[in-house]
């Protein structure tokens, strides 16, 4: 299980066996409140590292989630149609959003590590 | 003045809290300019309320009403008794004045009957689900193409030729500006249209209308079954509500989306607004859905109550995403519809819708039989198309003297359209009496002989 | 479900809860019964119920009196929603509205008999010119975000009828939604212009911005905090030498109206609200109407109908032919909502050019007195003076626990609606106040003292208060994150098997 990479839209990228998993971070979870429902992308779909890849909406605001890395889409986490609360209560483990092939796996290590996120999210809050 | 409370004393003390010097001073960010010195010239000053009474009565000695003489104008807007009751209702304060329901704790009235309102509509339609209604039945229309077209991902609707022609150029000039294609078909006062051959994989809905244009009643069925499978959406536009009370709704037909104009029930003529737009589809589409929508919930003591909902498909959450700009829907309207059809009940719409018919059957045999006088429908609910021996137009405008209103002319709305110069729009409703009947009889006897 | 009235707060079942078979609130004649033969119907009628409840009048008076009570209204209570303004609404407008000779017009009736209405049309349309200074109107937007949407692609036909393709609307980030959404609707591409530190557009920025690919601005002014944008002439100059177009929002017109012409400021085009700056009321959310003012040329292209003159006589311009062959279009049914035109114009007609002077001053009046009562103890972004609304940000609740949400749960409690909340963007948990002019100084001073004890309480630390908030309101804190996880929009027979579902849900 490799380490969880962030990025500063607080979307976070795991690599697994070739396939990188995507979801949003725990901080990013709490600040849009109760999840309402998540827009998943078509499998098979094409997104380059910033483009909008989903949307996840709690009752009173609607966010873009962007894709992590390069990538295609091969997998969706259809259990957040009927349970979005998933976002809440696991965001980056159950919770997560869609899983891509990424076009370089590599381009993940850009990305800020846990310890840096935790940084980053401090400096936002302080 | 009688609506401004302040009084130079008030505003000398509340100045000098402010620690400025006039009001003047606090227009200081306006460019000089700009600024105008006193009450801008050329205009009246303020009246009493008699003096408003008496000018604004003097307007409307000027016109004839429907109500003062007898009246058989449809095409979209129709005559229907609206009790006493209603209007007292909508005027109480708390109706009349309150907002758009954005702190639901103290807005359960509001909301509650857009509930209400909301479950009478998807029951008229035989729809899943309704919004709290828009502007009206052409823009309902509209945005329902539009949705169509987000649904399916595709840009081309096909339009009956015998749509409304207001809900067709509405849609038309949707398409225009905001950029997908609208095929308009001819109007056919006498054939049936055959849409599903037009029907291609580049198609995001068909749009039809029941009782279409001409009051020519139609079965959908059909025509649904050919949209589905070609992956595109049925579109089914009523615009006289009433005839829900008796005629098949669109949601037996297999329609994804219908909307219509509710008018009819609860509101006056107006002169053609403000109206009431009805938008119902399916469930698997609400999110697709635009418009205002209230739902049901529970509050922190467990009781049912009601909020607006699904608020992020709306402008102002999602801005540029949303799936309309759409932000005030028709309120008071929707509110009177409810309070009308609460009162009219299941059995009150049935027997309404029936008297309607039986009146407009009446009048179509007794006009059926007035020598140069053809009434080309087999089918209608309470409005049918009339053929005189000559131009209608000219004829309307000359009874319209006695007074008497005879109906609308077809070229009034199709101008360009070959062959309906001698079309004539006849509607009936509740209100239509004996009297009126003779005097329309005898009056289309006169100039058609 | 538990019947737990409270004197005159009474617990309200739906109708659907409450109807019998066969009971009616409406007596109707038999139809002959010659007549009730001949059916024309093509095999398509009805099958099956509709499902409507019956009631008798009685209970339908009642039901809809209780739900009335549910609701607070201009009527009775000081209802300060920013953007919004809540000005009383006159009884006379719902009076004259209900003339018949107004009510029980069918649009289509010929010209002749309908002369009166295309006078008052043409009336009211004279006054909006004249208040604004605009040489043009279209009355035909059905509301505000409508006439948005008139304005916009009015300006986009223009463009079009230039040869130019220009592709960006420069929106501030603090505008309205319905701004961006109409803006996307018409396929442009929406780029915001940052704000300076006293909350105004960015004069140098948004000259920055300004290029051969921008179509137009879409400014309020006053704008969404309630501040005069003092650059707006350079604003509007800067515009124009780019080729684009000037659009404001006029939702904020209450500021200024009858005092300051728009026309001087440099706009193009302006929609008016009529639910807002000219009292039409606001129903629970509608209706509403949006005529939209128009610079010369600009005016070639508003939508269908027109209503023209010619000399004494009225008529309609139904179609893209003549003077309007270069028109957009249709954007709605029929004429354009007259029953909001009727009450506008009455309005108007009370208050006259002097009154409607004094109701701009009184509304600015009124907005600087609530802030000066307030920023002493509440957080004010920007200084002051303001227009005719006063901008909160959520600064002073730091580290109190409370938010804004809750301060304004609060106020409910008090016998005030709540501010506007969290709107504008562009400040944190913003509260934005808009009194208006038909609020006395007792009311004013009633306000300010509650906010000044809410923000003393939350200071304090008595956060359990204002979580609990509302207390005395027919329903607590309502569940909308359920309302939106399991949609429920309308109401089931229980026999169908789905139960009350969000009944079940503790």
């Amino acid at each position: 299980m490799s380490q969880l990479r962030f990025t500063k839209e607080h979307e976070w990228v795991r690599i697994d066996g070739g396939e990188a998993v995507c979801g949003i971070s725990q901080y990013a979870q709490k600040a849009l409140g109760d999840i309402v429902y998540v827009e998943l992308p078509a499998a098979g779909k094409k997104v380059k590292k910033g483009e909008e890849a989903a949307v996840v909406e709690s009752a009173k605001a609607a966010s873009e989630v962007y894709a992590p890395v390069d990538g295609e889409i091969v997998a969706v986490n259809n259990a957040l149609s009927s349970e979005p609360g998933l976002v809440n209560s696991a965001p980056q483990a159950g919770g997560w959003f869609f899983k891509l092939k990424p076009a370089n796996a590599a381009q993940a290590d850009e990305l800020m590590d846990e310890a840096a996120y935790e940084k980053y999210v401090q400096g936002l809050t302080g | 003045m009688r609506y401004l409370p302040l009084t130079d004393k008030n505003r000398r003390a509340m100045l000098d809290k402010i620690g400025a010097d006039s009001i003047e001073a606090l227009f200081i960010d306006v460019p000089s300019a700009a600024r105008l010195k006193g009450p801008i010239e050329g205009l009246p000053f303020h009246q009493s309320e008699f003096e408003v009474e008496r000018a604004l009565g003097a307007l409307a000695a000027k016109n004839i009403p429907a109500s003062a003489c007898p009246s058989f104008l449809g095409a979209g807007a129709y005559r229907h008794h609206v009790p006493a009751s209603v209007d007292h209702l909508l005027l109480r304060g708390e109706f009349l004045t309150s907002y758009t329901p954005y702190q639901p704790e103290v807005s359960q009235g509001t909301l509650q009957s857009l509930f209400e309102f909301q479950t009478q509509v998807a029951m008229l339609m035989a729809m899943e689900v309704a919004n709290a209604s828009m502007y009206d039945g052409p823009t309902a229309a509209a945005e329902a193409v539009m949705m169509a077209n987000r649904v399916t991902r595709r840009g081309k609707a096909i339009v009956s030729g015998n749509l409304h022609p207001h809900y067709a150029e509405t849609i038309e000039t949707m398409a225009e500006t905001t950029g997908f294609k609208a095929l308009v078909e001819k109007p056919q006062p006498q054939k049936d249209e055959d849409l599903s051959a037009l029907i291609d994989d580049q198609t995001s809905c068909v749009v039809v209308q029941n009782p279409d244009f001409f009051g020519r009643l139609h079965d959908f069925t059909a025509l649904a079954a050919a949209c589905q499978a070609k992956g595109a959406l049925l579109i089914v536009a009523v615009t006289e509500i009433v005839s829900l009370g008796l005629l098949k709704p669109p949601g037996a037909m297999g329609a994804d989306i219908a909307v219509a104009e509710g008018q009819g029930i609860g509101n006056a003529l107006g002169f053609g607004g403000p109206y009431l737009g009805l938008f119902t589809c399916k469930e698997k589409y609400i999110r697709q859905m635009p418009g205002r929508v209230c739902g049901q919930t529970v509050d922190a003591e467990g009781k049912r109550g009601f909020v607006l909902t699904l608020s992020t498909r709306e402008q102002h959450i999602r801005r540029e995403k949303a799936t309309s700009n759409i932000c005030t829907n028709s309120g008071l309207c929707a509110l009177a519809f409810t309070i009308h059809m609460a009162l009219l009940g299941e059995a009150g719409l049935t027997k309404l819708a029936e008297f309607n018919h039986a009146k407009a059957c009446d009048l179509a045999e007794r006009i059926a039989s007035i020598p140069g006088c053809r009434v080309l429908n087999e089918s209608f609910f309470n409005e049918f198309t009339v053929e005189l021996p000559k131009p209608a137009e000219p004829i309307v405008n000359q009874l319209a003297f006695r007074p008497l209103l005879a109906g609308v002319p077809v070229s009034r709305l199709h101008p360009g359209a070959k062959d309906v110069q001698n079309l004539l729009l006849v509607a009936v409703t509740e209100l239509t009496t004996e009297a009126d009947m003779d005097a329309l009889v005898a009056a289309l006897r006169e100039v058609c002989k | 479900m538990k019947n737990e009235n409270r004197a005159l707060m009474i617990e309200e079942a739906l109708i659907f809860e409450q109807g019998e078979e066969g009971r009616t609130g409406i007596d109707l004649p038999d139809p002959p019964e010659a007549a009730k033969k001949k059916q024309k119907l093509g095999g398509l009628r009805r099958t099956g119920k509709i499902g409507l409840p019956g009631l008798s009048e009685p209970q339908v008076v009642r039901h809809f009196t209780r739900l009335s009570q549910k609701n607070f209204g201009i009527d009775s209570v000081f209802y300060p929603l920013g953007s919004c303004t809540m000005k009383h609404n006159p009884r006379l407008n719902e009076k004259v509205a209900r003339m018949p000779g107004f009510a029980d017009l069918h649009p289509l009736q010929p010209a002749s008999t309908i002369q009166g209405a295309l006078e008052l049309i043409d009336q009211l349309a004279h006054w909006l010119k004249t208040l604004t200074g605009m040489p043009a109107v279209t009355m035909v937007p059905g509301a505000g975000a409508h006439g948005e949407f008139c304005g916009m692609a009015v300006i986009k036909t223009a463009l079009e009828a230039r040869g130019e393709k220009r592709t960006k609307i420069l929106v501030p980030e603090s505008a309205h939604g319905t701004n961006p959404a109409t803006a996307a609707a018409l396929g442009f591409t929406v780029e915001a212009i940052p704000a300076t530190e006293e909350g105004r557009v960015d004069l140098q920025h948004f000259r920055e911005k300004l290029g051969p690919d921008v179509a137009a601005i879409m400014l309020t002014n006053p704008n969404t905090c309630g501040l005069f944008e003092r650059d707006i002439r350079a604003i509007a100059d800067a515009v124009h030498a780019a080729g684009a177009y000037f659009y404001c929002d006029g939702a904020n017109f209450n500021a200024i109206v009858g005092r300051v012409r728009p026309a001087d400021l440099g706009i193009d085009v302006m929609h008016i609200n009529l639910h807002k700056t000219f009292s039409t009321p606001h129903g629970g959310g509608g209706p509403g109407a949006g005529p939209v003012v128009l610079a010369e040329s600009l005016a070639p292209y508003a939508p269908l109908p027109w209503v023209v003159r010619d000399g004494q006589k009225f008529a309609l311009l139904e179609q893209a032919e003549g003077n309007a062959a270069k028109s957009f279009g249709r954007m709605k049914g029929f004429h354009g909502q007259m029953g909001m035109f009727t009450r506008a114009l009455a309005y108007i007609l009370s208050h006259g050019a002097d009154g409607l002077w004094q109701v701009s001053g009184d509304a600015v009046l009124n907005a600087n007195y609530i802030l000066a009562g307030l920023k002493d103890v509440m957080s004010a972004p920007f200084k002051g003076p303001c227009m005719h609304e006063a901008l909160f940000d959520d600064r002073f609740l730091k580290d109190t626990g409370v938010t804004t949400a809750d301060i304004a749960k609060a106020l409910i409690d008090r016998g005030f609606h709540p501010m506007t909340m969290y709107f504008p963007l562009v400040v944190h948990g913003a509260f934005l106040i808009e009194p208006t002019e038909t609020e006395s100084k007792e009311t004013l001073d009633e306000f300010i003292a509650a906010m000044r004890d809410l923000a003393a309480k939350a200071k304090q630390g008595d956060v359990e208060m204002f979580k609990q908030s509302p207390l005395y309101t027919p329903r607590r804190r309502l569940d909308e994150t359920l309302a939106a996880r399991q949609p429920v929009l309308k109401w089931s027979p229980p026999e169908s098997g789905s139960p009350d579902k969000a009944a079940k849900v503790a």
